[in-house]
């Protein structure tokens, strides 16, 4: 095995160790997840100079070949998700270290691991079945991590959890369609094998797995489960929950749609599911403006961002299609680093409004907007935190999200679609109108009446949350090599 | 990441402060302020130190990657030195007044963090060598001049941020929509002196594509710029505190907008293929329709600091109407006007700051006699008003005629019209102000002359430099680097001469 198989192989079972170690001592969680943390960094940049040098990574667990081994694959697109999932998880063990109550009990320690062991190996599963186990290792994880919140949390961590299962059973129906049209659950050997009569049924499955995931993703209309459980968890598992956990079930929707073949059916179900995104982006950023507590904006939030997200699909559909050109194929390679820009500067920026909703949750003992009045001149570090990630989240310059609209509208002139452009440009609007109407809240002189009785957390927590949203509003300089390394290999699989 | 690195060294300027102070504890006034002046002086300094060999042909360049295919350009020519000359002197004049009319109010720490950044976004913009670059600091601009805008912290500041966000993040969508559009049709645009040859290419095939991008990106700048009927925001920002006043009025926000038409007119599509796709007419009726409505409006305002804000939106307009008539003489005259409006209207925004602060004044109908009170206040509020209305030899005058011998020699006399209106306007309403100031009496007790100086300095002599280089503008224009023969070595530059 080379280095490179090792990295692979490390990323999954390095966290799945050190969650069974913080599963047994769990008041030692914390020095066992930050090395942990620490060196999934590290595995992350070096799988991704490999990435970048000789292309993607692959291995057989165990050397047996498919369709009967368990494989494992890296291409840019895992490498940016799993370099995501490191970096907000070093943020969040870090901020979760600070506050006994952030974290809502000792087992968050082995269920984040656990919870990261599932995300690593959702993105360098090779086949199908692989995927749903580790889909479902996230999910269980997840909801335990919301049930933390306490009685407050139980009721929404139950809606969760069947939602949640409920998606990956017509996940697990589309595997199986897949399975019994192709013979294999490897990804690169379903869609080489799939012949042309068996259209009907890999659009079905396509169509039946599109709804699961989307239901795990909280996809408009089926979204109603995301706000509580996110704004009901403790505060350092609700960035988790955004910045991560969304992103497993995002991951293989992308994944389906960036490898599998596309037919007439299909290509009229992609626009429907950016149309979907469309009613995501306008209905959440709505539905956001009209909360009145903050974490319950920033969960809202997410349900509006998973809508650009799901505007990869229509985008990439027509290069999927039989016959498509080398310019459909550059339009679709745009749209996946536009929309991996998109996704990992969403997971930085709702790690640093988590955080700092966190924060002040922290010292005002509410998250209520009202009682948030005068907190830029106290609490400047969370607030400008808050603002900056507003500014990523907006995908303003020089944010990643930036980059990635600029990728995304050029893909949409290019590939003729020019209609998704008003949700592109207007959606940053609307994310504007819900920050500033929290940051025009905080930037309010204090009421001299109240006595400052509100003292900062561990400086750890700010500090944290700054780290992330300064991350989110300026990489999108600089970083031009980053985005065309997301991108490599991944439509490669099947043209 | 390649080419010369003085580009970064003058954007560093800026940011490297900018940051510090972020990082300062809350009471370190002394490092604050050290660090404020240093990046100020350290900027002149460079700036200077660069227009005699930019002027003589030399550029300085330094490319990064955006995306992959696209650069983000910054670019040392003259055209950039030429709104960064402009920016950096108003910048420390700014500063050194802020320091003293802030003095020690809270959360100054954000305040003049924001207040460098809001500098680094302006040199950025001036420093831009493609859309990509203006775009990305364009939009930089709106974010970090926000906090400053609601720096109060009452129910007026928070309201008048949220206007001034509406309108410059909508302007924002529609720039981007006209950049991304034309980069997608053209590839990556460089600012070139005549125009971008691949842009006239694509607009020979595709004239209606080329002028609905044109519009679109104006529509962008036209809300920073403050055209009619865009400008709403300006007279609502008005609650910021007076130096941020004067920043967006003289250096920044508004001068950014109209430094965009000029690179969208005479640096992306170019004079010739502006005005063979017809733009250009529609584009000086409308700049012509601001610098009346606004001074119009003007009139009509009591408040000192709005009718200031309504006569930026008019004069303003006087480099949007020189870049649209197509002549040499004109094209100067309005690139003249944006350090000349600069200096001038900072100056009344000093002023206006120093009869609040003073006196507590901030109506015209209070100012009655305070030229007894505050001597040089009045004084520079009135060579600012005179240089305004286009009395020579002041700074105003040399932009109008300027302006008016290109609108003739271009065959537009209804320009000459719209010119005298305006100047009437102006007079109309600077001159009661002056005449209030010097010529009517009042008995209230506070007017009672002082001995000494009328405030503290540091908010005097801000006001009295930038008020006697209105004056010094008019008197040195003849020298090889004054403003003027910048103007003229730009323009010629635009029209291939």
């Amino acid at each position: 095995m080379t280095l490179a198989q090792w990295l692979l192989g490390s990323v999954v079972f390095v966290p799945l160790a050190a969650a069974l170690v913080a599963a047994v001592a769990p008041h030692r969680g914390f020095v066992v997840a930050l090395p942990t943390a620490a060196a999934g960094c590290v595995a992350t940049v070096a799988l991704a100079v490999v990435v970048a040098r000789s292309g993607p990574v692959a291995m057989m667990l165990g050397g047996w070949t498919e369709p009967v081994g368990i494989g494992l694959r890296a291409d840019g697109m895992s490498v940016a998700f799993l370099a995501t999932a490191a970096v907000v998880g070093l943020l969040v063990t870090v901020y979760a270290s600070g506050w006994a109550d952030a974290r809502g009990g000792p087992f968050f320690w082995s269920l984040w691991l656990t919870m990261w062991a599932g995300l690593n190996a959702v993105f360098v599963a090779a086949d199908l079945f692989n995927t749903y186990v580790a889909l479902e290792l996230v999910t269980v994880s997840g909801v335990g991590a919301v049930a933390l919140g306490g009685a407050r949390a139980a009721g929404a961590a139950l809606r969760y959890l069947l939602l949640a299962v409920l998606g990956s059973l017509w996940f697990l129906l589309a595997v199986a369609l897949l399975y019994a049209a192709a013979g294999s659950l490897a990804l690169a050997q379903v869609s080489s094998r799939l012949a042309a009569e068996d259209g009907v049924t890999v659009a079905v499955a396509v169509t039946v797995a599109t709804l699961g995931l989307g239901l795990k993703s909280a996809l408009v209309p089926m979204h109603a489960w995301l706000p509580p459980a996110h704004a009901g968890a403790p505060s350092a598992v609700s960035p988790l929950m955004s910045a991560l956990v969304i992103k497993a079930s995002l991951f293989v929707l992308f994944r389906l749609w960036t490898t599998l073949p596309v037919d007439a059916a299909l290509l009229i179900v992609s626009q429907a599911v950016g149309l979907l995104g469309c009613v995501a982006v306008v209905w959440g950023s709505v539905a956001a403006l009209r909360q009145d507590k903050l974490k319950r904006v920033v969960a809202y939030s997410t349900v509006a961002q998973v809508g650009y997200f799901v505007l990869l699909v229509p985008l990439t559909a027509p290069a999927l299609a039989e016959g498509a050109g080398a310019e459909a194929r550059a339009v679709a390679t745009l749209a996946v680093q536009g929309t991996i820009a998109f996704v990992v500067g969403h997971a930085l920026a709702k790690t640093a409004m988590f955080t700092a909703a966190g924060c002040l949750l922290h010292s005002y003992g509410t998250d209520d907007l009202a009682a948030l009045r005068g907190a830029a001149s106290r609490h400047p570090v969370p607030v400008m935190a808050f603002g900056v990630a507003s500014v990523a989240l907006a995908g303003l310059p020089p944010a990643l999200a930036f980059a990635g609209k600029w990728q995304l509208m050029t893909a949409s002139l290019d590939g003729g679609q020019w209609w998704w452009l008003p949700v592109l440009v207007g959606g940053g609007l609307l994310t504007a109108a819900y920050s500033v109407r929290v940051l025009a809240v905080m930037f309010r002189a204090p009421d001299d009446g109240r006595a400052d009785d509100c003292p900062a957390g561990p400086a750890r927590m700010r500090w944290a949350a700054l780290t992330a949203a300064v991350a989110a509003a300026v990489l999108g300089i600089g970083t031009s090599a980053a985005i065309g390394l997301s991108s490599t290999g991944v439509l490669g699989a099947a043209l | 990441m390649t080419g010369s690195l003085i580009p970064l060294a003058v954007l560093a300027t800026s940011l490297i402060p900018g940051v510090v102070i972020f990082a300062l504890p809350t009471d370190a006034r002394r490092t604050r302020v050290a660090f404020n002046l240093a990046g100020a002086i350290g900027k002149v300094a460079l700036v200077a130190a660069l227009i005699p060999p930019a002027a003589a042909g030399a550029r300085f360049e330094f490319h990064a990657p955006f995306v992959p295919g696209i650069d983000l350009v910054l670019r040392v020519e003259p055209f950039a030195l030429y709104f960064l000359a402009l920016s950096s002197v108003l910048w420390l004049l700014t500063t050194i007044y802020a320091i003293g009319y802030l003095g020690d109010g809270p959360n100054l720490n954000r305040f003049f963090g924001f207040f460098s950044l809001c500098v680094l976004a302006t040199s950025g913009i001036a420093l831009s060598g493609n859309l990509v670059t203006f775009v990305v600091f364009f939009e930089l601009l709106t974010l970090v001049t926000y906090p400053l805008v609601v720096h109060e912290g009452n129910a007026a500041a928070v309201s008048g941020g949220r206007t001034y966000l509406a309108y410059t993040l909508t302007g924002g969508v529609l720039l981007l929509l006209g950049v991304v559009w034309l980069t997608a049709s053209v590839g990556s645009v460089d600012f070139t002196d005549r125009g971008s040859p691949a842009l006239r290419a694509f607009a020979d095939q595709h004239p209606v594509a080329a002028i609905s991008m044109f519009v679109l990106i104006l529509a962008g700048l036209g809300v920073k710029a403050a055209l009619f009927p865009l400008h709403g925001w300006l007279p609502r920002a008005m609650v910021a505190p007076a130096p941020v006043s004067a920043l967006l009025h003289a250096v920044a926000v508004v001068k950014a907008g109209v430094f965009g038409v000029v690179l969208l007119v005479d640096y992306v599509y170019g004079v010739d293929l502006a005005e063979e796709l017809g733009v250009l007419t529609p584009l000086a009726v409308l700049a012509s329709v601001t610098i009346v409505y606004g001074s119009v409006q003007a009139l009509r305002q009591d408040g000192l600091k709005a009718r200031l804000a309504y006569s930026t939106v008019s004069q303003v307009s006087y480099v949007t109407l020189g870049v649209s008539v197509t002549s040499l003489l004109a094209t100067t005259g309005g690139i003249a006007h944006i350090v000349n409006q600069g200096f001038m209207k900072i100056t009344m925004f000093f002023c206006a700051g120093l009869f609040a602060t003073v006196l507590g004044f901030s109506k015209v109908s209070e100012l009655d006699g305070v030229g007894r009170r505050m001597p040089v206040t009045a004084t520079a509020f009135t060579l600012a008003a005179v240089g305004m209305v286009g009395i020579p030899p002041l700074a105003g005058f040399l932009s109008k005629w300027y302006l008016a011998s290109g609108a003739v020699d271009a065959g537009q006399g209804w320009v000459l019209a719209v010119l005298i209106i305006s100047s009437l306007l102006n007079a109309l309403y600077f001159f009661p102000i002056v005449y209030r100031l010097w010529w009517k009496r009042s008995t209230r007790s506070a007017l009672t002359p002082v001995a000494g100086l009328e405030a503290a300095p540091s908010l005097v002599l801000p006001a009295a430099t930038t008020a006697l280089l209105t004056l010094g503008i008019g008197v040195v224009a003849g020298w090889t680097y004054s403003p003027l023969e910048l103007a003229r070595l730009i323009t010629e530059g635009i029209y291939g001469q």
